[in-house]
């Protein structure tokens, strides 16, 4: 039953030697440091289990980093309460963001297209203004919900006294800073491709996509179209929960900005830039934003004046008030041209781009062995 | 004589759209293995009559019964699950994926009802509702268009695409919304084959057409259509000689 068919194995082994490669692959690009391969692997969950509600059944979300967020913080209070261990913490945050997102998705799915992505918006919005005020006692309010000596953590106590210093994420005893954590969370997000292929590929895939391209045709096939809607819905909840608890697991910190509609406008950013209902796509789409976040907001005054140093005097200066603009806290400008670029020239992302490279390659060793072929190519279908 | 059996009960149905009369009080009764041609000028209501059956617009009043079951007030996918299938006047597909899927789509809920979570599975180890698919395209002259996108199918192509993800589900009552239009002579007459193939199966089916050369070699029983109004109804030969019907319908455009 588990059984693959030969391209999505070929697919999958790719993919996965191709993340936990990343630390060789990424040296040149000078992204090859732990702390930035956690993002890529955290966010990639994000984008992968974002697709499946945009991507796969149409229904676009503006508010997913509300369960990104609830899974920081429910990973964080499983390390106070339980154990310092990463996986009771992970379990917790999954289950628990997937209860948050069943109540939401209850509610928003009653509606479609804009309308939903609005209540769901509504609903993030509602649940940042929560955490960031009305609910301190268990967000602890704008400083961030963070671990402490005092905390109890009763399983931990149960087997002995705490480590001394300040307390950190563990896996079975073992520290999951560096490459540990990297690795660590390139093993989730291998399983998450894992499932999320999985899904696409099998019937319950297929009513998603049949969802998205004409719901009024599987209600009169009959299909009742509301648990398969849900079910997507919880699912992607579930995972942006898992990367929320990845987050806190590499960083022990859970704050409300998480759950700010930036961050879910990000995710649909990075899908979209990917390729919406690919599955490569969007983790692609992740990398490339948290990548050129990390080299554009780095960049300041100093850095762009050294680089226009060879114009005149004067335009070197010009040069560098403009370009200032688009980096340091201006990078979400150079996001946003980006944005509008591939969405204007590649409607289905980069990875419309490398297909259609892919297919011009074809063309041109296929041409010369059939000159005769004058016939329109048949679409063929994925 | 023994009383034939009746599928579908259309009983004293009116439907009206603000002050526009569109249905009003339809009775007309289907009997089993039949086909029921429905035929009447633009307007006529005709498109609405399927719309209550199916569940798509609740009737003003009256109700619709299926061999012995109220069909109003049950939704769309419930309606469906009972055995009816509906062929739509603007065809009604998937047209994101492949021919193949569209009538694979079907057949899944058929098989597995409104809802199933069935994600562990391949949809490439549905071998059974693979090869069903298929030869259900053999059946409809489309099985060399398998692999195309549905969406850049012509007109007529995607109609009989969309009666094969209907017939892939062997209802027991078939409605037809026009099936013919928008297709070649020579398409016509292969579907109209194919149509009269299914009626030595036994399947019941209502039909919505224009086209006289089809009612007249397919219908068994006719019902004439004007404003909202069933006008007359019999067999073909009967309503052919209704001097109503001439001037209502026949002698009119077409
Ligand atoms: N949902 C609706 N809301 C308002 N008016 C409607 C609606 N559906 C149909 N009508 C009106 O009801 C009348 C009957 O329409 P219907 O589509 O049933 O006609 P028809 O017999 O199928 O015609 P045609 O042969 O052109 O398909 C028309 O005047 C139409 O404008
Ligand atoms: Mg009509």
């Amino acid at each position: 039953m588990l059984a693959m068919s030969r391209n999505d194995l070929l697919l999958f082994l790719g993919f996965t030697i191709a993340v936990l490669a990343m630390p060789i692959w990424l040296q040149p690009f000078g992204a090859a440091y732990p702390d930035l391969l956690q993002r890529f692997m955290i966010f990639g969950i994000f984008a992968v289990g974002f697709n499946i509600l945009f991507g796969l059944t149409g229904y676009l979300s503006f508010g997913h980093a509300a369960f990104f967020g609830v899974g920081s913080y429910a990973a964080v209070w499983s390390f106070k309460l339980l154990s310092l261990d990463a996986i009771p913490a992970m379990i917790f945050a999954v289950v628990v963001s997937g209860l948050f997102a069943l109540a939401i998705g209850f509610v928003s799915l009653r509606r479609s297209g804009i309308y939903f992505s609005i209540l769901t918006l509504a609903f993030a919005q509602m649940s940042y203004n929560l955490a960031y005020s009305v609910l301190t006692p268990i967000t602890n309010g704008e400083t961030g919900l963070q671990l402490t000596l005092g905390d109890p953590r009763h399983f931990d106590r149960l087997f002995g006294e705490a480590m001394p210093g300040q307390p950190v994420p563990t896996l079975l005893g073992q520290s999951l800073g560096g490459f540990t954590g990297f690795y660590f969370c390139a093993g989730f997000l291998i399983l998450a491709f894992f499932i999320a292929q999985r899904i696409t590929g099998s019937p319950f895939g297929m009513m998603l996509k049949g969802i998205k391209s004409n719901q009024t045709r599987m209600n009169y096939t009959g299909f009742n179209t509301k648990p398969y809607t849900l079910a997507a819905f919880v699912i992607s909840g579930m995972y942006a929960g898992l990367a929320g608890a990845l987050l806190a697991v590499t960083d022990p910190l859970a704050g409300a900005e998480r759950m700010q509609w930036t961050a879910s406008g990000e995710v649909v950013l990075m899908t979209i830039l990917g390729g919406a209902g690919t599955l490569v796509g969007p983790v692609i789409g992740a990398w490339l934003i948290k990548y050129f976040e990390n080299i554009f907001s780095a960049i300041n005054e100093t850095i762009l004046a050294r680089f226009w140093d060879f114009l005149p005097d004067g335009a070197d200066h010009f040069a560098v008030v403009v370009s200032s603009k688009f980096v340091g806290e201006g990078w979400f400008l150079t996001l946003g041209l980006v944005f509008v670029l591939i969405v204007v020239f590649l409607p289905g992302g980069i990875m419309e781009g490398v297909r259609r490279i892919a297919h011009l390659f074809d063309r041109k060793r296929s041409s010369p062995t059939n000159p005769g072929k004058t016939a329109p190519h048949p679409q063929p279908a994925e | 004589m023994p009383t034939p059996n009746v599928v579908l009960h259309v009983a004293d149905v009116h439907k009206r759209f603000g002050g526009l009369h569109a249905l009003a009080d339809i009775d007309l009764q289907v009997e089993e293995g039949q086909t029921h041609a429905i035929i009447g000028p633009n307007g006529a209501g005709k498109s609405t009559l399927l719309n209550v059956i199916i569940g798509k617009l609740a009737p003003s009043s009256g109700q619709v019964i299926f061999d012995g079951a109220i069909l109003t007030g049950r939704k769309p996918y419930q309606i469906n699950q009972l055995g009816i299938a509906r062929v739509f006047q603007t065809p009604e597909i998937f047209a994101d994926l492949s021919v193949l899927h569209n009538v694979m789509i079907p057949a899944l809920a058929k098989r597995d009802g409104a809802f199933k979570l069935n994600m562990l599975r391949s949809l490439d180890s549905e071998v059974g509702i693979r090869q069903e698919a298929e030869h259900m395209l053999e059946d409809v002259g489309m099985h060399s268009s398998r692999d195309m996108h549905a969406g850049s199918l012509s007109r007529g192509d995607k109609r009989r695409m969309e009666l094969a993800m209907c017939l892939i589900q062997h209802p027991r009552l078939l409605l037809l919304d026009e099936p013919t239009a928008g297709m070649s002579r020579h398409d016509t007459n292969t579907t109209i084959e194919l149509l009269k193939k299914i009626k030595s199966r036994g399947m019941t089916k209502v039909i919505i057409e224009h086209d006289m050369h089809v009612v007249f070699s397919l219908a068994d029983k006719i019902s004439v259509l004007a404003q909202g109004r069933i006008i007359a109804d019999g067999t073909p030969d009967q309503v052919r000689g209704n001097p109503k019907v001439q001037e209502a319908y026949l002698g009119g455009t077409h």
